[in-house]
């Protein structure tokens, strides 16, 4: 897919919350060991007062500063998560507001597990590229959520990112070509007024993120006549180390390709911001004329995928907010039991 | 239980991006927002946006919190004196009581308040924390 008019990235943002509980910490508390193979090293916790709304402002914020255009000029401000701070009451108005956004701007809070974010950056390249809007934002963030003692709780963690869409001259990215890949696959679903997910186990793997991934990433690559020898980065969804590392050998990239992006080991899955995060550290280092790949996943089930080219514009922009790395750097680490009382696990009446 | 709907709607410019004023006349900028100036009484006074950056002129922890704050407990609240000179009153975080010092320099952050029980309104509102660069 290529909207009529060039479109490209004109700024990006990323938010990682400062507490980390790391895997072993779990597993001490729900195996009595903590060397049993656990699939992270850390993964990041949102403090108290931190929600998919303040995580989105910072990130949004970053995102602003990057491209340099005022507040009033963005058409669109869609968040997309799985964990909205509020069932009915969009986010985004809340993120617009506080970034002086409006209010003449659209504003909505975006649904497709973790590719909620990117697919709401889908239709922004859409929006943007048929003249609609000047400038979209598209944010992917989430405070994701684990029952306590399931293989998710180890790696379920919080972050994510803004990026900003215009049109290609003033763009650190340029689009190529993106595409989506759907089908109805229940590998893993929250229930209305439920806590925490289900998901299907070994089933979360081959028919569901492997199947849309892997489908995803070679439509986009033979439809734009590419391979993966012709890119400089490519980023996977990242719901641990293992899944986007298989995928990057099963199409053909190398880990020495995937390893910017690859943030889960120390931030955790986050979820709708994994990819689009991992693509944010990539944007820190690649340089002009470098091209960078990205497939996203989303339970349910869906990928999309994006390829980008680096432009001159991204040497001097990235100066003009903290790196990804410095949120990811930023570290006090938690144990279970004040991670218990900041996730609100104590059931106190 | 009152959540003050029309009170919270109205403060979200001061609250969400510590928006004050600026008298025209006189040059005072001045927070929270007022409509005439309390240094030359002019009505010549726009709507300005501080730049969120100042030092802890002053703070106290707090462990007996307000209903609505128990959450946060053990938390900072500092008189935090803004780069452009209005003193502001707010909680500090992503600091630990013990590492707050006078005259440190902080940065504004939107954080949640606090909120009306599981099924109330939620309050946003600006915080400190120590800014990064300086760290």
């Amino acid at each position: 897919m290529k909207p009529t008019r060039e479109v490209g990235l004109v700024g990006y943002g990323a938010y990682v919350p400062r507490f980390r509980i790391p895997a072993t910490e779990i597993a001490r508390v729900w195996d009595g060991i903590e060397d049993n193979g656990v699939p992270i090293e850390s993964k990041s916790v949102p403090g108290p007062d931190e929600d998919v709304a303040t995580m989105s402002i910072e990130a949004a914020q970053n995102a602003l500063l990057r491209a340099g255009i005022a507040p009033t000029d963005v058409g669109a401000v869609w968040v997309g998560t799985e964990s909205k701070p509020y069932a009915v009451k969009p986010t985004s108005t809340i993120v617009a507001e506080a970034l002086g956004i409006g209010p003449f701007t659209q504003a909505a809070d975006w649904e497709f597990a973790c590719k909620a974010g990117s697919e709401a950056l889908q239709a922004a390249f859409g929006m943007v590229g048929s003249g609609m809007l000047s400038y979209a934002m598209a944010l992917g963030m989430d405070t994701a959520q684990g029952r306590p003692g399931d293989a998710l709780e180890y790696t379920a963690g919080a972050g994510g990112a803004a990026l900003i869409v215009g049109l290609a001259e003033e763009s650190l990215a340029v689009l190529e070509a993106s595409t989506s890949y759907v089908t109805d696959t229940p590998d893993f679903f929250r229930r209305q007024h439920q806590h925490y997910p289900q998901h299907g186990h070994r089933f979360t793997g081959k028919p569901a993120y492997f199947h849309h991934v892997l489908n995803a990433s070679q439509n986009l690559l033979d439809e734009l006549g590419q391979t993966p020898a012709d890119y400089e980065y490519v980023v996977f969804h990242q719901p641990n180390v293992k899944f986007p590392l298989k995928a990057t050998r099963a199409l053909g990239f190398s880990r020495d390709q995937v390893m910017t992006g690859l943030l889960s080991n120390r931030i955790g899955n986050t979820y709708a911001g994994a990819a689009l995060i991992g693509l944010t550290a990539v944007l820190d280092e690649a340089k002009p004329g470098d091209k960078v790949f990205v497939c996203t996943f989303g339970s349910g089930a869906g990928s999309d995928a994006f390829s980008f080219v680096m432009t001159d514009m991204i040497e001097e922009r990235r100066t003009r907010a903290r790196s990804t790395q410095m949120y990811v750097e930023r570290n006090t680490t938690i144990d279970y039991a004040t991670y218990g009382r900041y996730r609100k696990k104590f059931v106190m009446n | 239980m009152s959540m003050d709907l029309p009170r919270h709607w109205r403060l979200k410019q001061a609250r969400y991006r510590l928006e004050g004023s600026h008298c025209e006349d006189c040059g005072h900028t001045f927070f929270p927002s007022r409509l005439i100036c309390p240094e030359c009484r002019s009505e010549n006074v726009v709507a300005h946006q501080f730049g969120g950056r100042g030092r802890v002129y002053s703070y106290s922890t707090v462990y007996n919190p307000p209903a609505g704050y128990d959450e946060y407990v053990p938390y900072t609240v500092a008189l935090v004196q803004l780069d452009e000179g209005p003193l502001v009153t707010a909680q500090l975080t992503d600091v630990d009581p013990e590492d707050v010092e006078i005259d440190m320099p902080v940065e504004m952050v939107t954080r949640r308040l606090r909120q009306y029980g599981e099924d109330g309104l939620i309050v946003y509102g600006y915080k400190f924390r120590p800014a990064w660069e300086a760290a």
